[in-house]
């Protein structure tokens, strides 16, 4: 079951598809000792945001037939839309479990799991609508948006994916003075969505005030 | 439905970006009724690009409504005329705006003059190499101009998009401090260099132990408060990163918006259409003289507007595309390598190797505007191809352009692509690594061409372009001569690391490379190989003048977006000074 833990509502995704992709993208970004990981980030509440938005219907992308396979050099030539696109594969992987092991992917032991995922990766297991790479290379992706982009899309709580790396995010108005500084620069991460609620002041060019950290509390070394 | 047709006007320009804006603004002003008509959205910098939405990766990068609309209209692409093009269906190597503004509204300020020896490029290899050094499928071309026709119109454009720099080369004085390997400039730079990061002063130390000699790459993001040609006012750069791919919030990298369309929205006799796509020229019943351009405008009305000049200004594809929908010059066949529209298409080649460390730190963040510092010693032809085998060259940089979080991390080979190790290797290496990155010609081969796809097509039921391109082995050869050097430069910084990236013998059309298409209207001094002459005037129309990136015979190593700016005030300074006086054919 999912916990839902911080109460996230779900525009696209149903429950059982909200159940796998939990559990996959934890392995794709494992929560460790350097802290939260993909799941706990609210990946999966990203992806169903843009799911239900205008890139899971591919509303910028050309859509004309006729859809050929093509080369790997011509990208993604697949007639199905993101939204199409998670609503098969996930179906068809979680079939594939339960012929194999009797049960969805979800509830399959963690070793079991990644290995599975490796195989998509791979190409490895012969989805019956589309091909098991094409759907992994979607779903990374995804999970590394979800967890680098701004909070604004759901992802990126708390700015895991930020302090992780010791990115500030919105600028200050004081980058100017440190351009040429070799002082390794850390600050409190700031998102757009901090300062669109109001949560952090801006000065009068509209720039945040940076809370200066002496290095990111989550990094190992 | 017949169209509904307009009062005739002095001159029609399709497209307002760096071309359209900028002979838009001198031909007005020189009393001309001019009309531009741009197929993209007005935006008002001073409220569309407000902070903090700006600082955002996955509107701007990711999902970019500055972007072409591909849904309405794309290309169609294929390695070789053995496969069948497919269109591009979301935005991969590449990313044309549409917009008021065109494509350099959202540049990343890389503001390079070209060499004296890019634009006689063919004459001088021969000369120096003889004429079978070139090779036998390459459609090495002469541009028709020298560097003493041009350079004042380089300064022009300078002076216009408020480029930062030091000077290198002034009147054939080698400077300290700037590029001595640049063709001789009248004066110095509108604006100072950009000032050496913590990685730019461990690549010039690097590079200058090896021999070569650094300097800080021109910018057009601004280095100080400026007011340029135009008395438009920019305001220094902010140093936010967030700058390529994104309109800059501080109005601080030179672009139409921020240069040209202030001053031009004052000029009395200019009139600025968007939301309006051009569907074709129109020519009178001989096909000499263009009548004027039909379009769609906003509420979908088909409209003629009736000019007594037509200038294409749109980007590289369009400008070819809408010579082939408007059957004006003769389309190139591959086979038998006649015809010209569509012809000598040409890329950029790019790359990378990176020194990943254990013991330094840096800010990746901080930076943006084209700070970067550089050596020319590989660009052009300085050093001799003789013993290589190859021809072309590069410039070599490193670049703090503001690492973001989604694209913008490094991590060291071997690493997996996810997981635990992935995770910890970004941690690890976000902020500990440096690119020594390439930037490098390519040239123009006789199988690499645009024409119009036979089965794909636009929102309005024409035909999509196709490109037909691949990597040449000329260039291959060459890239594997600049990672060498590149490999060189990272070994002598110490780091604990070093990586690369291979992006294999074929072009993909997948992961951004750069916006750098050229070709396919290019210019000369020949009609049976060009489809402009020097003064990018149509042999075949004249009173129809192409200009862009679609008139570079092949495409040098510095980007293209200065020559193409640089080429719009020579065209436009062309029509003004003669075509005016005297129309009809300018040579």
């Amino acid at each position: 079951m999912s916990d839902n833990p911080s109460g996230a509502s779900y525009l696209y995704l149903a429950e059982p598809e909200i159940r796998f992709l939990e559990a996959a993208v934890e392995h794709l970004i494992p929560t460790d000792e350097l802290g939260p990981g993909a799941r706990d980030a609210g990946v999966v509440v990203y992806i169903d945001r843009q799911l239900a938005g205008s890139w899971g219907v591919h509303g910028r992308q050309y859509r004309g037939g006729p859809w050929l396979e093509g080369t790997p050099q011509q990208g993604y030539q697949s007639r199905f839309t993101p939204q199409e696109a998670y609503r098969i594969a996930i179906r068809e992987i979680n079939q594939y479990c339960k012929a194999e092991f009797d049960r969805p992917f979800a509830q399959l032991a963690s070793d079991r799991q990644l290995r599975l995922l490796e195989q998509l990766e791979k190409d490895e297991i012969a989805l019956p609508s589309l091909p098991s790479k094409f759907f992994f290379d979607l779903l990374w992706r995804n999970t590394e948006e979800g967890y680098f982009a701004d909070p604004l899309y759901g992802g990126n709580r708390d700015k895991v994916g930020w302090k992780l790396l010791g990115f500030p995010g919105v600028p200050s108005g004081q980058y100017r003075e440190l351009l040429t500084s070799s002082e390794p620069y850390y600050a409190e991460p700031v998102s757009v969505l901090d300062v669109q609620t109001g949560k952090v002041p801006v000065d009068a060019e509209g720039f945040p005030k940076h809370v200066i950290t002496k290095r990111n509390t989550n990094k190992e070394s | 439905m017949s169209a509904t047709k307009l009062k005739p006007v002095d001159v029609v320009v399709v497209g307002s970006g760096v071309v359209g804006s900028i002979m838009s603004m001198e031909l007005a002003s020189a009393g001309l009724s001019v009309v531009c008509l741009e197929r993209g959205k007005q935006f008002d910098v001073d409220t569309d690009f407000q902070k903090p939405n700006v600082y955002d990766e996955l509107k701007f990068d990711r999902h970019s409504d500055v972007f072409q609309n591909l849904a309405r209209d794309t290309i169609t692409f294929r390695n070789n005329n053995a496969q069948t093009a497919l269109p591009m269906r979301e935005m991969g190597a590449f990313k044309p705006g549409e917009m008021v503004g065109g494509t350099s509204a959202h540049w990343g300020g890389n503001a390079r003059r070209f060499l004296p020896h890019d634009f006689e490029m063919r004459s001088r290899i021969e000369e120096r190499y003889g004429a079978s050094f070139i090779p036998a499928d390459c459609n090495l071309q002469d541009w028709g101009v020298t560097w003493d026709d041009i350079e004042p119109y380089y300064d022009q454009f300078e002076e216009i998009f408020g480029v930062g720099g030091k000077a290198g080369n002034l009147e054939g004085e080698i400077q300290a401090g700037g590029n001595p390997h640049e063709g001789p400039r009248s004066r110095e730079y509108p604006n100072p260099p950009t000032q050496r990061t913590h990685e730019g002063a461990l690549f010039a130390d690097a590079v200058t132990s090896l021999g070569y000699v650094p300097f800080q790459g021109p910018t057009a993001a601004m280095t100080a408060d400026y007011r340029n040609l135009y008395r438009v006012q920019m305001l220094e750069c902010a140093r936010g990163g967030f700058c390529s791919s994104h309109v800059c919030a501080q109005g601080a990298k030179a672009n139409p918006l921020s240069a040209v369309l202030p001053a031009l929205a004052r000029q009395p006799s200019f009139e600025l259409r968007p939301l309006c796509n051009v569907l074709r020229v129109n020519v009178d019943s001989i096909g000499k003289k263009a009548t004027g351009v039909t379009y769609i405008d906003a509420r979908g009305n088909e409209v003629e507007q009736p000019a007594d000049i037509v200038i294409l200004g749109a980007y590289c594809f369009s400008n070819v595309r809408l010579l082939l929908l408007s059957g004006i010059g003769t389309p190139y066949d591959p086979l038998t390598g006649k015809g010209v529209v569509g012809r000598n298409y040409a890329y950029q080649q790019g790359g990378s190797v990176q020194v990943f460390f254990d013991d330094r730190e840096f800010n990746p963040f901080i930076g943006g505007g084209q700070v970067n510092t550089s050596i020319d010693e590989f660009n052009g032809d300085l050093i001799d191809r003789g013993p290589l085998g190859f021809i072309g060259g590069a410039y070599i940089n490193t670049a703090t352009s503001g690492a973001t979080p989604i694209k913008g991390k490094r991590v060291p080979p071997g690493t997996p692509r996810w997981g635990g190790e992935w995770k910890k290797a970004v941690a690890q290496y976000y902020r500990r690594n440096m690119s020594i990155s390439i930037h490098a010609s390519c040239l123009s081969y006789r199988h690499n061409y645009l024409d119009l796809d036979p089965t794909y097509k636009d929102a309005y039921g024409l035909p999509l372009l196709r490109m037909t391109f691949d990597w040449n082995d000329n260039d291959l050869r060459m890239m594997k001569y600049m990672n060498e050097r590149c490999t060189e430069i990272a070994r002598a910084l110490n780091g604990s690391r070093l990586g690369g990236t291979n992006k294999g013998t074929h072009f993909a059309i997948t992961g951004y490379q750069s916006t750098h298409n050229v070709g396919g209207a290019v210019m000369g001094s020949d009609p049976s190989t060009s489809v402009v002459n020097k003064y990018l005037q149509s042999w075949d129309v004249s009173n129809l003048f192409v200009v862009g990136g679609s008139a570079f015979p092949q495409n040098p190593a510095n980007g293209p977006t200065e020559t193409i700016g640089m080429l719009a005030c020579w065209a436009a300074d062309a029509i003004k000074e003669n075509y005016v006086r005297n129309p009809g054919s300018l040579v």
